[in-house]
């Protein structure tokens, strides 16, 4: 049921994100030109329609001791905003301005954007992996 | 003037991704960030890895069934293969040093009002605005 849950989850936010637009980089970059003078806010009531429902459902479920399939809620309790916060947010958010592509898009359109969204994806788990090989910046992958 | 802008189908897509994110934390007791989750997919001990690749197949089949009942996908127009793959692994290893990316800080970290969530988003928008900005400059549009 957890693998199952999973994988619904999943599809409910790859429809998201087609129905959002957000599959399609020239729109995200369109939110991300404010100075072009064809700025698409078309991002923010995204954002702004996940943020409000996740919220209304976060809280809901705050108030059951445990989730359905698991001994216990695996939230992270990190509040640290330090370098190491700030500086990876600043390298993704590079990288999402150069292409349009963040990290749920990218998984997203594997299946039918073609070969160089594919690449990106690839490109993406090479970071991720190259950030994994690093010794002094273990991964915290939860 | 404003181009393209969608509202409508925004908000209810926005909708359906804060749904998902509910029913993950529900389910599995787990925030539905995309990045966390693909890392985790690759690297985690094994039967954590089961739920991530889920999620994961999920996600990919979801524009599928969004174009089979009708939806209509973009045919992305992406930069030279240089700065995709640049930009790629930015976005991967950016996201693992920061612990986050647009659907873990920027949907749940913000649902769960995280002051840190927000420093990272913050971060993460105007660098990526300051990166259009000046990409459009050299190009000279």
């Amino acid at each position: 049921m957890r693998i199952a849950s999973a994988a619904l989850a999943g599809l409910i936010f790859g429809i998201g994100l087609a129905l959002s637009g957000m599959l399609d980089p020239v729109r995200v970059l369109g939110f991300l030109d404010i100075a072009g003078g064809q700025w698409d806010p078309t991002l923010v009531f995204v954002l702004g329609g996940a943020v409000s429902v996740a919220a209304i459902g976060f809280g809901l479920i705050r108030l059951r001791a445990k989730p359905l399939f698991d001994e216990r809620f695996h939230l992270s309790e990190a509040t640290a905003i330090d370098p190491k916060l700030l500086g990876g947010a600043a390298m993704f958010g590079v990288g999402w301005g150069l292409v349009g592509y963040c990290p749920g898009p990218a998984i997203a359109s594997i299946g039918f954007a073609g070969t160089p969204s594919a690449i990106f994806a690839l490109a993406m788990v090479g970071g991720m992996l190259l950030h994994r090989a690093l010794p002094e910046s273990p991964s915290q992958a939860s | 003037m404003i181009a393209d802008f969608t509202p409508v189908p925004a908000l209810i897509g926005g909708a359906l991704i804060g749904l998902a994110a509910t029913l993950l934390l529900l389910a599995t007791g787990r925030v539905a960030g995309v990045s966390g989750i693909t890392a985790g997919a690759i690297a985690a001990p094994g039967p954590e890895r089961d739920w991530r690749t889920a999620f994961l197949v999920g996600l990919i089949f979801g524009p599928i069934v969004f174009a089979f009942f009708g939806g209509e996908l973009p045919r992305p127009l992406l930069p030279a293969l240089p700065v995709i793959v640049i930009a790629g692994a930015l976005v991967g290893f950016g996201t693992q040093l920061g612990n986050g990316c647009t659907s873990g800080h920027g949907v749940c970290g913000l649902a769960r009002l995280s002051p840190r969530s927000l420093a990272a988003t913050a971060t993460f928008v105007a660098a990526a605005m300051a990166t259009v900005f000046i990409i459009r400059r050299l190009e000279g549009i």
